[in-house]
């Protein structure tokens, strides 16, 4: 650090309302800041429009880099893989693992199917996905837990989508650019996801910790019956996502729940597909307040 | 005698290629702003979806050529580089504005209370500034404070203290290649 004396306005005039200007116009600077930050706290989506400017402008760089990781990842696998059993073990360890989790949600499928057959009979439509496209970026030095995709408005990608890869869910669309979106990670503090486990129709909340770990809360209190090893899948409530695709496996039992691991790390994962919003409906009746619902009712009668 | 019937001042040598050169102006005055502005990108190349790994490392550039250079980034220039940092970190916008000014108003403030110099005091002075950033921005960040979070970014911290010297080499690297000769005197 070099004396301050170097920079001594000393008894020009001139150099002393410079040095004074240049700190005011710092200190209303960071008043500047506070007040859009505050902004920004009330109101999340406010510079929304900038920011999704930049992330497009930013998205070359990000899809570059992504190619590359994807790359490398698979160099690296095939390494591993001859340097412990041939160069196919890699390859069949991810199919072992991916197969693994296809049988559970087989399971929660059929389990799911036999309770709708009971009800109604409903049968469901798994959706063409909205764009399939790669991880570009992630929020790597904040406190929150965002990704990029390089898909946006223009490929049809809106905000309140849900995104998945082959393994299972990624997030939840926040933000749209042109060409790129922000997603809402499951390890979020501020993510929740109605799930329920995959063996039987315990329901409960997947919420984020933010530190890479998912808090299980069961809705029902009492003994709780969970174990290390249960996969979670997601129950459809909400109408965000799509019923039946893996979340997450839990870890650890705690007294209301259990603590969970992600099973779609999205550091791992190569392409992810945005697909349409499971109940479009549901999701619009749960953002109407109560009072304006009672007032469509009138209308209609 | 030479060899070769060389003349000595004909002979390439380290000071020729600096002899009738100044540095150009333009890249003496945008290498610190471009670098910082890079260091603000490139977490975002970076996918991590556990924890808060990668120190921030805009906020470090700025804090490694101010404290290297006093005097050649003006007090006020938190505004617009912190501006271009929150358009990338994903912290909620007006968290680096905000956090940056600050930051550049303390370091002149503890500049005249601890008037010597040496690089320790400089790592003293950017381990106060980075934990303060880091505990700031987490606090601002929306997200819930709790002590599962707290515990969280404490990586983050320690990497930002420890990658200081990194920076610091960076920012020399960057400053000297700020100052290249390369502009012909004529």
């Amino acid at each position: 650090m070099a004396p301050t004396s170097s920079r001594r306005s000393g008894h020009s005039r001139r150099a002393q309302y410079s040095l004074f200007t240049s700190y005011l116009v710092a200190a209303i600077g960071a008043l500047i800041g506070a007040v859009l930050l505050g902004i920004s706290l009330w109101q999340p989506a406010a510079m929304g429009g900038v920011r999704g400017a930049a992330s497009d402008a930013a998205e070359p760089a990000g899809r570059a880099v992504a190619v590359a990781r994807e790359g490398s990842g698979g160099f690296f696998d095939a390494i591993a893989g001859y340097f412990r059993a041939g160069s196919q073990n890699a390859g069949l360890r991810k199919e072992l693992e991916l197969a693994r989790i296809r049988l559970a949600e087989a399971d929660a499928t059929l389990q799911e199917n036999e309770r709708l057959k009971a009800l109604i009979g409903l049968t469901e439509q798994d959706g063409e996905p909205v764009a399939i496209t790669h991880i570009t970026g992630s929020t790597a030095a904040s406190a929150r837990r965002f990704a990029y995709i390089g898909a946006g408005r223009a490929d049809g990608v809106q905000v309140g989508m849900p995104v998945r890869s082959a393994r299972g869910v990624v997030g939840r669309v926040l933000e749209t650019g042109s060409s790129t979106s922000r997603v809402l990670l499951l390890t979020d503090s501020e993510s929740v996801l109605p799930v329920r486990r995959g063996s039987d129709d315990l329901v409960a909340f997947a919420e984020g910790r933010g530190n890479g770990l998912l808090r299980i809360r069961l809705v029902n209190l009492g003994i709780n019956p969970l174990e290390p090893g249960d996969v979670f899948v997601t129950s459809g409530a909400g109408g965000y996502y799509r019923p039946g695709v893996a979340v997450a496996v839990l870890t650890e039992i705690r007294p209301d729940g259990g603590l969970a691991r992600m099973i779609a790390d999205p550091a791992g994962t190569d392409f992810v597909r945005v697909e349409p919003i499971w109940q479009p409906d549901t999701v619009a009746a749960a953002r109407q307040s109560p009072d304006e619902v009672l007032s469509d009712a009138e209308e209609s009668e | 005698m030479i060899e070769g019937g060389l003349k000595p001042r004909s002979r390439p040598n380290p000071y020729g290629k600096r002899i009738n050169r100044e540095p150009s102006p333009l890249l003496a005055n945008s290498v610190p702003y471009a670098t910082i502005v890079l260091g603000s990108m490139l977490p975002l190349l970076l996918v991590t979806s556990t924890m808060p790994i990668v120190p921030p490392l805009g906020f470090m550039m700025l804090v490694g050529w101010r404290l290297m250079r006093p005097g050649l980034l003006p007090s006020w220039v938190g505004l617009p580089l912190g501006a271009i940092d929150d358009l990338f970190s994903g912290q909620p916008f007006g968290s680096a504005i905000l956090l940056w000014s600050v930051t550049m108003l303390a370091i002149e403030w503890f500049e005249t209370r601890v008037p010597w110099r040496g690089f320790l005091q400089d790592w003293l002075a950017a381990a106060l500034a980075c934990a303060g950033y880091v505990l700031a921005a987490a606090a601002f960040s929306g997200a819930k404070i709790n002590p599962t979070l707290a515990i969280a970014i404490m990586p983050q911290l320690l990497a930002s203290i420890l990658a200081f010297p990194l920076i610091s080499g960076l920012v020399a690297t960057f400053d000297r290649l700020r100052l290249q000769r390369i502009r012909k005197v004529r």
